[in-house]
Order: C-alpha cells, then structure tokens, then sequence
C-alpha cells in the first residue's frame, strides 16, 4: 500500500485544500509550474532579478485569486493566462522608448549582420549574435506588439490561443499582430538604412 | 537587404532558442515563506482604500440630491419655499403689530 505522502494529488484536490485553509498544499503546484512560468517571464525580461519578480508575482496573485478559479480550464492553462498577463503589465510598467543605432550592436551581431546581408540563406538562425539581435529589435517594440509578436510568431500559437492568453478579442489579436509586424519591420528598416538600404 | 527576409530570421532565431525553464535554488520556498507571512496591518493603506470605495457612492448622492433638489424646485407649484416658510414663522410674533402686551 503507498504511503500517503508519496501519493500524488491531482491539481484539483491541492486546489481543494488550499482553499479550504492548507496553505502548504500549494508548495506542489508551485514546483510544478514554476519552471513553465520561469520560462514564459524569461521571453519578456532579461535581468534575472526582474524575472524572479514576475514569476513571484504570478505565483501571489495565483494563490490569492485562487478561488476565482472555477475549474472548467486546466489549473496550468489559468496559471498561464496570469502569467502572461503579469508579463504584459511588467513590460508595461518598463516601457522604454529609446531609439536603437548600430552603435549599439556588438561586433558579433554587426558581424551576422553583414554575413546576412551579403548571403542571407546562409545566416544562421542558431547563432548566438541572431539570438541577442532579436532581443534587441524585441525591446524597441511597444508591449503590446511584443507580446503579440511573442505569442503568435515566437511561441506559434493561434490567434484564438493568445486572445485567451491576453483577454482581448481575435479581432483585436488580428489587427495588433498586424500592426506589431509592421512596427517591427519598420523598426529593422531604421536600422538597417544607413548601412545596407 | 531584404527587410522582411531578416524579419523571418530573426523570429526563426527567438524560435529555436527557446528561454531556459531553470528555477533558481530554494525559489518555492521563498514563495511560500511569503504565503505563510501574517500579513501586517498597515493603517494608512486600509485608510486610503476605504476612502477610495467610499468616493464613488459618495460622488452618486451627491449627483443624486443635486438632482432631486433641482427637479423639485421646478415642479413645486407654491412659490413657498421652506426658507421662506420658516422666515415667516420667527417673524409673525413682530409682524403682529395690533398686539400689544
């Protein structure tokens, strides 16, 4: 017979008993989603102390407004959805409307760069300067076209996925993806004006 | 340079470098040291979320009677008003001038 300790509680029953006062049955919710939720607050924060304050947020708001969760949608898709609205509000929050130059690319991603521009099937996407480079052309969007951007092109989910993620409607999710490729192209074609174009 | 061209590869890029799902040491039981933190009472802030609910049906009265006040001059068909009702009352004993005491 299994000991009681060692026996798995669905997400329902942890839910259950935190509600019903059992505050450290959220202990295994929490080291069960917390590397989902690392993970999603790493796509919109690059210090690792802004990222460790948006996954505790989550994890607050989550057990706080824990029984708003009616349980029609799995716990983790609910989780999910505060996770990435907490995200959308951190990067709210640290707007930056700085203009990018390439003064500011290192010689490595100046380096791709060049190699794009001359060979672009060549370019590869696996390289660490592609990788930092579409960091830096991220941050010069506007929060709501980043995140879309993150979701919809990134992440590849549907459109009908992210207006669940988000709160907005799909018609509202189609124009701001529209708009956030826009604004990205344009943001791609400033950079690369004086150089290349 | 073809825009749209680096566009894609760079959100190809972002795709196959997914983010690390790495938790820092001990980050769950940060979370619930948190959760298991008596709240403290903080005077100011219950003071200042009191007076923030209390604004709006405060502001609805007032439109309220601001409202009735109006339309209730406007319908009442005596001209007397309760000022004036009052004012004749204090004033009858002087405005008596054949009594004489």
């Amino acid at each position: 017979m299994p000991d009681s300790a060692t026996v798995e509680r669905t997400d329902a029953e942890l839910i259950e008993a935190v509600l019903g006062g059992d505050t450290a049955s959220f202990e295994p919710l929490l080291k069960k989603y917390q590397p989902r939720v690392f993970a999603t607050a790493r796509r919109y924060a690059r210090r690792e102390s802004e990222v460790e304050d948006i996954v505790q947020e989550v994890f607050l708001k989550a057990f706080h407004k824990l029984n708003s969760f009616r349980g029609d949608a799995p716990f983790e898709h609910w989780l999910m959805r505060l996770a990435v609205r907490t995200c959308y509000d951190f990067l709210r929050a640290h707007q930056r409307n700085r203009e990018m130059t390439f003064a500011d690319f290192t010689d490595e991603e100046t380096d791709w760069l060049d190699h794009f521009a001359a060979k672009p099937a060549d370019a590869s996407e696996n390289a660490a300067a592609a990788r930092e480079l579409v960091e830096k052309v991220l941050a010069l969007l506007s929060p709501a076209a980043r995140l879309v951007i993150t979701l919809l092109e990134i992440e590849d989910r549907s459109v009908k996925e992210v207006a669940a993620l988000t709160g907005w409607s799909v018609p509202v999710v189609k124009i701001r993806a529209f708009r956030a490729r826009a604004q990205m192209r344009k943001c791609l074609e400033k950079l690369a004006r004086g150089k290349y174009l | 340079m073809n825009v749209a061209e680096l566009q894609k590869k760079l959100l190809a890029a972002a795709r196959v470098n997914p983010p690390s799902d790495n938790v820092p040491y001990a980050f769950e039981e940060r979370i619930m040291a948190q959760l298991a933190a008596k709240p403290t009472f903080d005077f100011l802030a219950t003071w200042n979320r009191t007076l923030w609910r209390a604004a709006a049906p405060c502001v609805a009265v007032t439109l309220l009677l601001g409202a009735w006040t109006r339309f209730a001059q406007r319908t009442d068909s005596s001209r007397e008003t309760l000022a004036t009702d009052l004012e004749s009352s204090l004033y009858l004993p002087f405005d008596n001038s054949t009594e004489t005491w």
